[in-house]
């Protein structure tokens, strides 16, 4: 992390305050890279047929889930200690929201790593992958993209990955139409059809987690709430 | 309409003379001039109990004050915050001429209360701060009783003729002080025996016996303990419905508390006035953001 930016939160009369602060980023970032190695590695165990990464996989999702709590307790505690106000309340409100929001995005690896573990037992011709491999691509640049806009607070990347959203949901329900295809072409395919359908919603489910640290750095940032207003409301919000 | 209301109208109307100044980050402290005499965020208000103007006071050569202009809404809470000496004191002393007693102070500008000029020459003082009182930073309860301490204005300004008047008038003061139930068994007894808070709520008590129409408090509970300091601020919220409050704290939380609108003052400037949920959460000016999350002060 570059330090020049660190500044913003690292200027208090009260360097133990600095610390806690960079240390609540440090935590965050460090769970967010643990949260994207999940879901790179769930998608290679998938396409790999990997069941043993599978496995690991499942696992590593206990790590996520302690990152949660401890993050949220570190949270706790600056609003206990120091009672922060403007920018420094607001990052330490938008943590405790994108560490639920990282945590789902696990769940959702989780779950990918499990369909990778069924898929490998029936053992048959893959259908669907590609579009796995495009999607999750996607959704996993969405998600170093969000987390390197919290880490430079960068409102305008921020923005971007709201507006790539709308992309993942198109892409999502074109795989879906193949899908489908593949199931009409020979009902014995709706089984596992269906799995790398429920592969493919994770992975739009990971986009829409991408999208809300997005919003939640734009209110860091610009101090105003985008969730569940018009892209345009965003853009605006961003542009002043 | 409600307070908020009034002054986010109001804030309609000054749009184009508010400039509005873009929250500009990691900049020091030093490379954020002030524009004297231009406020960001929400300075006035719709129909003020006191609407002040290019206000500016002096102490011999030195400006204390500097070009603040700023309207305070009838039944608003509103608190001064802003690091010590920058002014928010001096300022709050005028609104009820408390600086006439300094030799070297001065005061230009327009001051209105209710549309009548504070500083005219033929101003009666004492009818004045009989309708905008004032609470200080230390109790100050005189040396008498405690039913004495809040019948002595009623009595000086001939509010009540007859003694079960004045009794009406010293139970209700006690009473929307909080304090009734502690002290109406030993309303004779001296009130510099009683504890910190108690002594602060009596002056308050003492303050609303005249029927104000303002109460201004000057860290009302800065020496007083957290308990006592809850009881205070309850009563502030109370009191709102009745009474335009002006609070000068060091204490942003309680700024944070009891306020509707937080105005923050920088060595003689009113840098912003805003709502007070603003202020805590996106402050406009980084200056008052460098100030409330405690980069400097």
């Amino acid at each position: 992390m570059p330090n020049t930016k660190d500044d913003v939160y690292g200027d208090h009369i009260s360097h133990k305050f600095n610390d806690e602060l960079l240390e609540l980023k440090t935590e965050f970032l460090t769970m967010g890279g643990m949260v994207e190695s999940q879901v790179e590695r769930a998608i290679q165990a998938l396409v790999d047929n990997d069941g043993h990464l599978a496995d690991e996989v499942r696992a590593g999702d206990k790590k996520v889930d302690q990152m949660e709590m401890d993050i949220d307790e570190e949270a706790t505690l600056i609003i206990a200690r120091r009672q922060p106000t403007a920018r420094d309340l607001r990052l330490v409100i938008s943590v405790i929201k994108m560490v639920a929001d990282l945590e789902r995005v696990g769940d959702e690896a989780k779950k990918i790593a499990k369909f990778a573990i069924k898929l490998n037992e029936e053992g048959q011709a893959p259908r669907g992958y590609v579009e796995v491999r495009h999607i999750g691509n996607h959704v996993l640049a969405m998600l170093h993209d969000a987390l390197d806009a919290f880490a430079r607070l960068d409102s305008e990347q921020a923005l971007r990955i709201m507006k790539e959203d709308k992309r993942v949901d198109e892409e999502y329900q074109a795989a879906a139409r193949t899908l489908l295809t593949f199931m009409m072409e020979d009902t014995r395919n709706i089984s596992r059809c269906m799995s790398v359908m429920w592969v493919l919603r994770a992975l739009e489910r990971v986009g829409d987690h991408a999208c809300n640290i997005a919003e939640n750095v734009i209110f860091m940032v610009k101090g105003e709430d985008v969730r569940h207003t018009p892209v345009e409301e965003a853009e605006k919000v961003v542009g002043r | 309409m409600s307070v908020n209301e009034t002054i986010s109208s109001a804030a309609e109307q000054h749009e184009n003379s508010v400039p509005v100044q873009d929250v500009v980050t990691e900049k020091k402290r030093e490379d954020m001039p002030v524009q004297e005499g231009k406020t960001v965020g929400l300075p006035y208000a719709d129909d003020p109990k006191f609407k002040l103007r290019n206000v500016e006071v002096f102490y011999g050569e030195d400006r204390a004050i500097k070009d603040i202009s700023l309207d305070i809404a009838r039944n608003e809470v509103i608190s001064f915050i802003g690091p010590s000496g920058c002014g928010k004191s001096t300022f709050l002393r005028c609104l009820n001429r408390m600086n006439d007693s300094i030799d070297i102070c001065r005061v230009k500008g327009q001051l209105m209360l209710d549309d009548e000029d504070i500083y005219h020459s033929r101003r009666d003082v004492v009818e004045l701060r009989a309708r905008v009182g004032m609470v200080f930073q230390k109790p100050n309860p005189f040396p008498k009783s405690i039913y004495d301490n809040v019948a002595y204005g009623p009595r000086i300004h001939g509010l009540a003729n007859r003694k079960s008047d004045l009794d009406d008038i010293v139970e209700n003061s006690l009473r929307k002080a909080g304090l009734w139930d502690e002290v109406k068994d030993r309303l004779d007894a001296t009130a510099t025996g009683m504890s910190g808070g108690q002594q602060q709520r009596l002056c308050i008590a003492r303050a609303i016996a005249v029927s104000p129409e303002v109460i201004l408090m000057d860290e009302p509970c800065s020496a007083l303990d957290p308990i006592a300091t809850a009881k205070v601020e309850e009563l502030i919220s109370e009191m709102s419905e009745s009474y335009t409050i002006v609070i000068v704290t060091h204490s942003m939380q309680q700024a944070a508390r009891v306020s509707h609108r937080t105005a923050y003052f920088h060595l003689g400037h009113l840098v912003e006035v805003n709502e007070t949920s603003k202020v805590f959460t996106a402050p406009q000016h980084e200056l008052t953001e460098s100030y409330i999350t405690g980069r400097f002060g």
